[in-house]
């Protein structure tokens, strides 16, 4: 069943001071849609919003044309570059603001989490703050009575329950924000960032508690996040923005692959710093024939070539680089000192080391821990291409980064 | 399952979800409590200051207006005449600046989370209510004090009227206040203006002087302004003195009638889209 359903939604914004010149806008607006029956305009179709892009209207498009359901008990995770519109689709859908154009549907309560706490008011107490908070998100008196303890239980905060916030630390406000939107009762939940604060274990506990409202549950849950690891854990489903459309709408896993794929450069990095004592000329992912590529076989050679460029040797110059996985995790860090003369160098991977999956690398030249000699301010992508491992068979979408064959014993 | 939320462009003029309201009646009593129980907080008085306020103010009337001015005052011991105009006057005053401050003062938790805005207002009437409550016992002691000492106060039927009144300030300040507070979320001139302008009103209201000492023509005029007719049938119930018409306060009931559902519906139209433009 679906649970929301976005038809056509699209926000328009006005740029630069809404302040200035308003009058004179809102009276052509009214001239030419009322009077003369004309569209409005300060509508101009068809211009995308892209925040690094001068256009020509002084109205954007937040978001274009929107349209995607949401079936019930799914949990989406929504992605996207800075601006592209996630924190607007938000705010139209907890009714913040209003869409220029289209229809948002959406069965039962909606509860947004755009940012936890809401409302607190420093001098009054914890328990206060609760019902206070409680309320602002649609609970009623007894419902939050209901829930007091489990509340207080979940956010830690038992001892300073009747402190007033003011004198609280900002994660114990995050925790008692948190644990109070956690046990709202809504059909579907918004959440924006809210677990990129509180401490690791409280993280922990969010996530859970999040799977928890999901799974055991059956709510929908809309979920909005940079960080990648906690968007393919929690979600089953993922929609990438860009511009303010739909990028992508799908599988949680291939979405954030698509995501990493616009945002990263990919094949060979170029040098720029020709001046420097010791310069990366050009670095790229070479397979077995040494061609270079960024989409490499399973049971082929990964090399990283380097080839650098030495005007003055510097003692103890070191080249090291890190390998990261799809979600960012670094997997491991290598270093060779190079001698004078060191001109080109490849780091060969074992073989079979990587499961299929995209991965980045990158490069540090430096003398370790007293100065950087150059600076490569991309990662280097590449895919590692399953072609027919004993993986392909299972087909499960996250088996983990590197290929251990463990020893079988049968005792 | 039918669809129970549809979040579309544009509502109906007069499409006011009443019965949303009343479902956030617990949030109502919570932001009146919050409003009550921070306003005084690491004070040292406390609750005390509802009083001292209104003493204060009484007292300074007394000098300027009462003594070195000499503004007649019906006949009643000045003490009491200040006292009952202020205690409503300030109400009003209260409210209206508060309300009318309403989406540039909350933007913060309307950008975060939707309920229905109104109760943001409503609280606040509410909450003045209480203070004014307060005030009202002192202006009672003051009162009962005048009485037992043979002053010439004479209360009459006409002091049932008071909750009817007080209702009146109430909706009067509610309905000017949300007006003012949709129109300057865009155009903030006329916040500037808006604060000087309560200050006047009060000239043009019958709170330091009786409307008893103008001209039936000039009471005429006078009695355009809504309030008049409220704190003039407050000083006659209480005290037997002052200028009482049915018409004049049936006039300001229609007033505050129509204006609250003017406001209402403008709120409502300005609350779905203020973030936008505030």
């Amino acid at each position: 069943m679906t649970a929301i359903e976005f038809e056509n939604i699209s926000k328009q914004y006005r740029l630069g001071l809404v302040s200035t010149r308003t009058l004179s806008h809102d009276l052509n607006r009214w001239w030419k849609m009322n009077i003369l029956g004309k569209e409005d305009p300060y509508l101009k179709i068809g211009e995308v919003n892209d925040r690094a892009h001068r256009g020509e209207s002084e109205y954007v498009w937040a978001l274009k044309d929107i349209n995607f359901k949401v079936e019930q008990g799914d949990v989406l995770g929504i992605i996207g570059k800075n601006g592209a519109g996630k924190s607007t689709l938000l705010k139209i859908l907890s009714k913040v603001t209003t869409p220029t154009t289209g229809t948002i549907k959406a069965r039962g309560r909606i509860a947004s989490l755009l940012e936890v706490g809401t409302g607190f008011h420093p001098e009054m107490t914890g328990r206060e703050n609760i019902y206070m908070n409680g309320a602002i998100m649609g609970m009623t008196k007894a419902e939050i009575t209901r829930k007091l303890d489990e509340i207080v239980d979940f956010s830690g905060v038992e001892r300073y329950l009747d402190t007033p916030v003011k004198r609280y630390s900002s994660g114990m406000t995050v925790r008692l924000g948190f644990a109070i939107a956690a046990h709202l009762e809504p059909e579907i939940l918004v959440v924006d960032e809210v677990l990129a604060v509180g401490d690791a274990e409280f993280q922990k506990k969010a996530i859970g508690k999040m799977q928890d409202v999901s799974k055991g549950e059956g709510r929908t849950v809309l979920f909005v996040s940079h960080n990648m690891g906690s968007i393919s854990t929690l979600c089953k489903s993922g929609i990438l923005l860009k511009n303010g459309s739909v990028s992508y709408f799908g599988n949680v896993n291939k979405c954030i692959n698509q995501y990493i794929s616009e945002g990263s450069q990919d094949a060979t990095y170029f040098g720029n710093n020709f001046n420097n004592d010791v310069y990366y000329k050009q670095v790229s992912i070479i397979n077995s024939k040494g061609v270079s590529s960024n989409t490499i076989a399973f049971n082929d050679r990964v090399g990283i070539q380097f080839e650098l460029g030495i005007n003055n040797y510097i003692l103890n110059s070191t080249l090291s680089f890190t390998l990261y996985d799809s979600k960012l995790n670094a997997i491991f860090t290598s270093h060779n000192m190079l001698s004078n003369g060191s001109k080109s160098i490849t780091a060969y991977l074992p073989t079979e080391l990587l499961l299929a999956g995209t991965y980045y690398v990158k490069p540090i030249l430096h003398v370790p821990n007293l100065r950087f000699l150059d600076n490569c301010d991309t990662l280097i992508s590449f895919t590692i291409e399953d072609t027919g491992s004993e993986h392909s068979f299972y087909n499960r979408p996250d088996l983990g980064v590197i290929n251990i064959v463990p020893q079988w014993l049968e005792n | 399952m039918g669809y129970t939320t549809v979040i579309k462009p544009k509502n109906k003029l007069f499409e006011v979800d009443l019965k949303e309201i009343w479902r956030y009646r617990d949030l109502f009593s919570m932001f009146v409590k919050r409003d009550i129980i921070t306003q005084y907080k690491q004070t040292i008085l406390g609750p005390a200051w509802f009083f001292i306020q209104p003493a204060l103010t009484t007292i300074m009337y007394m000098v300027v207006f009462g003594g070195i001015a000499g503004i007649s005052t019906d006949g009643l011991p000045q003490p009491l005449f200040y006292l009952s105009g202020i205690v409503c006057w300030q109400y009003f005053a209260d409210c209206l600046n508060k309300t009318s401050s309403t989406f540039t003062t909350n933007q913060g938790i309307f950008g975060k989370v939707y309920f229905p805005r109104l109760i943001v207002p409503l609280s606040t009437v509410t909450s003045n209510l209480v203070r004014m409550g307060i005030q009202f016992l002192l202006f009672l002691a003051v009162y009962i004090y005048y009485l037992i000492v043979g002053a010439s106060v004479a209360p009459n039927a006409y002091a049932l009227l008071i909750p009817v009144l007080i209702l009146m300030l109430a909706g009067l300040s509610l309905g000017f206040g949300i007006i003012i507070s949709s129109m300057t979320t865009k155009y903030r001139d006329l916040t500037i203006l808006f604060t000087f302008i309560v200050q006047l009103w009060m000239y043009a209201t019958p709170v330091i002087y009786p409307l008893s000492t103008m001209s039936p023509k000039r009471q005429w005029i006078m009695a355009l302004n809504p309030v008049t007719s409220i704190l003039e049938t407050f000083k006659y119930g209480t005290m037997g003195v002052g200028t009482f018409s049915w018409g004049m306060l049936g006039y300001s009931f229609a007033f505050m009638v129509v204006l609250l559902a003017i406001g209402i519906v403008v709120f409502n139209k300005v609350q779905r889209s203020f973030m936008d433009t505030v």
